[in-house]
């Protein structure tokens, strides 16, 4: 059994000076931002917030300088991160390239492509989305069926993707592929990891899917003798599971994996401060404990990253947690206030709304609830 | 993992194997018929780990609260059935008071209880007081007040929680205290309270890993259908999801304690109050699913009084009750939270200081 333990991390003055400066940014450019658009927390998305997001610096801070990147701190780059979080600002359009994608570019990346795609990332100009999922592929990720095979100066692409977040607005995509036929022996081997352009290739059609919240955010991917040039291969041919496995630490440690619901937690306060009942105290302070002890282990991580660590069992823990406490809370907004929101109602019945309907997706996107456990449980010397 | 200071290390090696080597099952067993653990009790003491927060002139370690931290987790771990964290406890209210710290086990009066203080005297009548029995002294907090009292000027009728531990009804009238001296701290609960609380999610969590550990042994040895118990996803899936509560009740007291550090160096107290609430808070919860899920995988065998698993659950859920229960401990969050308003809320929230060592 590993020795599950949060060292406890703290931010240094560096990164405290640098959150009165986001504060600013914020209050002068999401002035008067509806709650229900700040409720899409880092789903929401807006081109030229990213961009501003870019200009400050605030993408790819961790980076090296030769890429665009402007080698911050992992404990700076959380400040930043957990302030948009909590304003529910229009992150999306950045969000994954940041967290996952530059960071496996960086790692597994050639020279040549770390020069040619980094650098718009850094300037909030350049948006990614995230190739795995299949449609009989969700939590068993290694039983991909989407084929690569090898052409003179190239790949060829057949097979489909689906529930790709933003397929339908990002510039490009990092695909999982079977470049190997699969061997029973080693499920995990014979996998690649391809650089799609999403606005210039052939063969690619992208077909979104509406969500049961109304929104048109993820998608179907089809690869139709799709031809990819031999310098859009990301790492080793077959060494896909390895980086795969890297990338999703990186998508599981932030904190957005606690923060989702926060525009509902604020409409709640704002709904209950007149309230006295010894019971809607004891409800609202339930909630903001588990948020002052997440964001301790969430800082906790940040620190991990920045050693080098790769937070694998720490971050499968946060995400158990957070995952299951962002998506109570439309259940404790609930069971304290007993409305039944209304669609045409006010800022708490349009947060509580939709958010009640998007949590469904918390315990799924980024690996399941079931998923998250498992790795917990190797962890423990379970399996 | 890292992070420990080095004299934290030492203390969670030495209590760790004292505590291993002398809570025996029959120490355990026998603790329970209300025979003293008199060995276990002065091996802690001769070796330093019943004084750690007394500062030096006062007879003990001057150590800090996150180093006594290891010592609490360890007690927890072990189920020690002695009054060593509160022993600490007291020993570092009696420090702060100015009062000379004595030998032996010292009880801590959760500092809610009606007592009163008039003319040079103590009355009134204290439940629930952790081993007021078996200690030579007593500690009481009245009004910001800390009394130190000999065990002989009070009256103390046994009673116990459902870990079988001594928890006694403490009567004064008009007792004298040997020593008297203020706090002079500012904080919204009395602090003997506060730190009743914050020893007991420390027990907690080691309580927690303890069973835990427990668990993840039993399902790997326990066969049934052919295999292991452990290899059912049902289990994995039970205990994954313990052992991640588990883990947040650690954090957030190893949070707390830093905290009690940095108001003991002069911080501010609301703050260590806030971080103490929200670990009595997970960690109580946390206590329940662990509670649960140790037992669900020890199947009928844990439900035994033989079996060991209960010295740690009965413990777990009975220290979530005191000092101070979830709820009441979430109120005084939500309080404060509802009083600042929703706007205040995040700012406040990334205001307090964090886990930084002083």
């Amino acid at each position: 059994m590993e020795d599950i333990r949060f060292t406890p991390g703290h931010l240094p003055p560096v990164a405290e000076a640098l959150r009165a400066e986001v504060r600013e940014f914020i209050a002068e450019h999401l002035k008067g931002y509806p709650g229900v658009k700040r409720a899409k927390s880092w789903s929401g998305a807006d081109p030229e917030f990213s961009k501003k997001m870019g200009a400050q610096g605030w993408i790819g801070m961790t980076w090296p300088k030769q890429y665009g990147g402007h080698e911050r701190s992992a404990l700076e780059r959380y400040v930043v991160l957990e302030e948009m979080l909590a304003a529910g600002a229009p992150v999306s359009r950045h969000w994954v390239a940041d967290r996952q994608s530059g960071p496996l570019l960086l790692k597994f990346g050639t020279e040549e492509q770390r020069q040619k795609y980094i650098p718009p990332i850094t300037r909030g100009e350049s948006s990614f989305c995230i190739g795995m999922s299949e449609p009989n592929s969700g939590s068993d990720l290694a039983s991909i069926r989407t084929r690569g095979e090898k052409i003179d100066g190239g790949w060829r692409i057949n097979g489909q993707k689906i529930w790709t977040s933003k397929a339908h607005t990002a510039d490009y995509m990092i695909a999982l592929v079977r470049t190997q036929p699969q061997d029973t022996s080693n499920r995990h081997a014979g996998l690649s990891q391809f650089l799609i352009d999403m606005k210039n290739t052939k063969g690619l059609t992208v077909r979104p899917i509406s969500n049961m919240a109304g929104e048109q955010m993820f998608n179907e991917v089809f690869f139709e003798d799709v031809e990819v040039a031999d310098d859009t291969l990301v790492g080793t041919e077959g060494g896909g599971w390895g980086q795969v496995t890297t990338e999703l630490a990186y998508e599981r440690s932030g904190p957005e994996r606690y923060l989702s619901s926060y525009q509902l937690l604020f409409e709640l306060v704002r709904a209950l401060d007149e309230d006295t009942s010894a019971m809607t105290a004891e409800g609202i302070g339930r909630l903001v404990a588990h948020m002052s002890t997440m964001r301790q282990m969430s800082i906790s991580i940040a620190t991990m990253l920045q050693t080098g660590v790769a937070p694998n069992l720490a971050a499968a823990l946060v995400k158990e947690l957070g995952v299951a406490y962002e998506q109570d809370m439309p259940n404790k907004a609930h069971d304290l206030t007993g409305r039944s929101p209304l669609v045409g109602g006010d800022g708490f019945d349009q947060v509580m709304a939709y958010i009640t309907m998007a949590a469904r997706s918390f315990s799924l996107r980024g690996g399941t609830r079931e998923i998250m456990r498992g790795i917990i449980a190797r962890g423990l010397g379970l399996r | 993992m890292s992070g420990q200071s080095e004299m934290a290390n030492i203390l969670a090696e030495t209590a760790g194997r004292l505590l291993e080597d002398h809570v025996t099952r029959e120490v355990l067993g026998a603790a329970e018929e209300g025979t003293w653990p008199a060995v276990l009790w002065n091996v802690l003491e001769e070796n330093g780990l019943t004084q750690p927060l007394a500062p030096e002139e006062r007879g003990g370690m001057g150590a800090s609260f996150a180093d006594a931290f290891v010592i609490a987790f360890a007690a927890g771990r072990r189920r020690a059935p002695v009054p060593l964290v509160e022993t600490m406890a007291a020993g570092w209210l009696l420090g702060q008071a100015g009062i000379d710290v004595p030998s032996g086990p010292i009880a801590l009066i959760d500092g809610v209880a009606e007592l009163t203080f008039e003319d040079g005297c103590l009355s009134g009548t204290a439940k629930g007081v952790p081993w007021a029995a078996a200690s030579g002294h007593l500690v009481a907090e009245v009004a910001g007040v800390i009394h130190l009292i000999p065990s002989e000027a009070a009256t103390i009728a046994s009673d116990a929680n459902m870990a079988a531990e001594p928890r006694d009804t403490v009567t004064f009238d008009k007792a004298t205290p040997l020593a008297s001296g203020m706090l002079n701290l500012s904080a919204g609960q009395p602090v003997s309270r506060i730190l009743g609380a914050a020893m007991r999610c420390a027990q907690m969590a080691g309580a927690m890993e303890g069973a835990i550990i427990l668990a993840v042994a039993h399902a790997s040895d326990r066969e049934q259908f052919g295999r292991p118990i452990a290899k059912f996803q049902a289990i994995q899936q039970m205990l994954s999801r313990a052992a991640a509560r588990a883990a947040q009740g650690r954090s957030a007291a190893e949070t707390a304690f830093l905290a009690l550090d940095r108001a003991a160096a002069g911080g501010d107290w609301a703050d260590a109050e806030w971080d103490v609430a929200s670990a009595k808070v997970v960690g109580g919860e946390a206590a329940e699913i662990v509670y649960d899920a140790a037992h669900q995988t020890h199947g009928a065998i844990g439900f035994t009084y033989e079996h060991e698993l209960h010295f740690t659950t009965r413990r777990l859920w009975a220290w979530r009750g005191e000092f101070g229960a979830e709820g009441i401990w979430a109120q005084e969050i939500g309080r404060r939270v509802l009083a600042r308003g929703a706007e205040n809320l995040w700012p406040d929230l990334t205001a307090r200081q964090m886990g930084e060592a002083v």
